[in-house]
């Protein structure tokens, strides 16, 4: 399956020189006189490497077979990362680069978008969202709820989160993976 | 068809506004005596343009008949130049006109078009007057003037007079990466859209277009001796809105372009359609001396209201359509 370049819009997967990219934005350049271009801010899906390029309007580009499926996180035999998709309970190993980041907010049964081109995983989304708990950070002070005021906390994924002074060690937060900011205390379970 | 966007995509308040510039510009054109008309945007002649694709509709008699093919105008021109050969005077028309497949922030395959055309000037006198209608319209007050190379000195120091087609090419692949191949044109083209016009702040009239660019504009010759097309285009912040022309009067000439156009597009592989030989016929009855402009009205909207989306000011945009 192939697309021609005035067809691309954000989202959409694509080969380009080998590797599946997603196009980030898409916009339509048309001279009034003279041809058209589509030019594309795109996502190389194996490097993350994010550039621009333009294409003619008619230029054909192949359909990159990659496809998302949401995945539990199982374990890590320190190789690979183990991830099983709930329904089926088939299972993927996925190499610690396709990982990425997202390893930060990886805990059992946490449940990541996995990007998979032929088959192969390629890129892990963690949630938008995770709880985690405190294992390491000062004493809290209390009664300071007031604005002001951060300190490191260790979480049990052993990431690293500014969290405000009153958190102490062993409470649930809620944490944006996308920012890799302190959101709230959760409720514990 | 997604049902669920029966809305409008521009606010009843952008609309009031529209339905207000729309005769604002009519009551520009009555102040000074330019006949309005509305010639067909439904015709049996295409565009020649190898870059404008018409939209085809499919005629019949009666509804078992055979069909006919006739075509969405991309613009008025062909058929209000023959109204000027017939003795019109200087005209406007405000009218829909249609591009296949241009569909993006600031193109809409159906969009609101005003094309005027006024005796007696050439494109420098009619760029005085295009400035007066935006200045009317969004109140701006300063417009340059550039020529075409001027520009490519002045922002990317080249010499378009000099530059080899390799030369073009280099300096757009240091800016962009670009794939596939392109004649002079296509390099020029996108030396402008990528990397001239986003530079263009306020309002910036490009005129002295190469003379391969020339489309219907008729060609001169610039302060160093080397021929140019007599034609303009109005850039503000960046954006396109105008695109005007001392037209080309001599109907053999329109005759060479239109076969050159065909086989431009018998080159690319792109759909052969009938031509508009009877506008060569109306030259040849004689065109009179005068200059003609296009421009965009959903755009000049855009720009008094500061929208970054044509579907922002149309009532509703083709996804809506």
């Amino acid at each position: 399956m192939s697309y021609s370049a005035n067809q691309l819009k954000n989202g959409l997967k694509v080969m380009i020189d080998g590797d599946p990219c997603s196009m980030q934005q898409v916009e339509f350049v048309k001279p009034g006189k003279g041809q058209a271009f589509t030019r594309v801010k795109m996502r190389n899906l194996l490097t993350g490497r994010v550039w621009e390029r333009t294409f003619k309007s008619n230029e054909s580009l192949e359909a990159a077979d990659v496809m998302e499926r949401d995945m539990e996180y199982l374990y890590t035999d320190g190789d690979m990362f183990h991830f099983m998709v709930p329904v089926t309970f088939e299972q993927y190993a996925v190499e610690e680069k396709a990982v990425g980041d997202a390893i930060k907010w990886l805990k059992d049964n946490t449940v990541c978008i996995i990007t998979l081109w032929n088959d192969r995983a390629i890129v892990v989304t963690p949630p938008n969202f995770v709880e985690l708990e405190v294992t390491e950070t000062d004493p809290g002070l209390k009664g300071d709820t007031a604005q002001g005021g951060s300190k490191p906390a260790t979480m049990s994924t052993g990431a690293v989160v500014r969290v405000p002074l009153f958190i102490e060690q062993g409470e649930l937060l809620r944490i944006d993976t996308r920012t890799g900011e302190y959101v709230s205390r959760a409720a514990k379970a | 068809m997604n049902n669920d966007h029966w809305q409008p995509s521009a606010t009843l308040e952008t609309l009031k506004k529209r339905a207000a510039m729309l005769a604002q510009i009519r009551n520009f054109f009555s102040l000074r005596n330019v006949l309005e008309v509305d010639v067909p945007v439904l015709s049996q002649a295409a565009v020649c343009d190898p870059f404008i694709d018409s939209l085809t509709v499919e005629y019949r008699s009666f509804p078992e008949d055979t069909v006919q093919h006739y075509y969405l105008q991309s613009s008025p021109e062909y058929a209000m130049k023959r109204l000027l050969a017939a003795g019109s005077g200087c005209i406007y028309q405000m009218s829909k006109v249609f591009r296949n497949g241009e569909v993006g922030s600031r193109h809409n395959p159906e969009f609101t078009m005003l094309e005027w055309y006024r005796l007696g000037l050439d494109d420098q006198a009619l760029m005085d007057e295009v400035a007066a209608l935006v200045r009317c319209i969004t109140g701006i007050e300063q417009f340059q003037r550039f020529s075409y190379r001027q520009l490519f000195l002045h922002y990317l120091e080249i010499d378009i007079n000099t530059a080899s087609d390799e030369q073009l090419a280099a300096k757009m692949r240091e800016e962009v990466e670009v794939s596939g191949d392109y004649d002079r044109d296509g390099w020029l083209n996108l030396l402008m859209s990528h990397c001239i016009e986003p530079q263009l702040s306020g309002a910036v009239f490009v005129y002295h277009y190469p003379a391969s660019q020339s489309a219907l504009a008729r060609l001169t010759t610039d302060e160093d001796g080397i021929s140019v097309a007599a034609r303009f285009e109005l850039f503000i912040d960046g954006v396109e809105l105008a695109n005007g022309y001392h037209e080309l009067t001599d109907a053999v000439e329109q005759g060479k372009r239109f076969a050159a156009d065909q086989q431009l597009r018998a080159g690319l592989g792109l759909p052969q359609r009938p031509l508009e030989l009877r506008l060569v016929k109306a030259l040849e009855q004689g065109l009179p001396d005068c200059a003609g402009v296009a421009l965009g009205v959903d755009r000049l909207l855009m720009l008094a209201l500061a929208k970054t989306q044509i579907a922002e000011v149309l009532p509703f945009d083709f996804s809506r359509a």
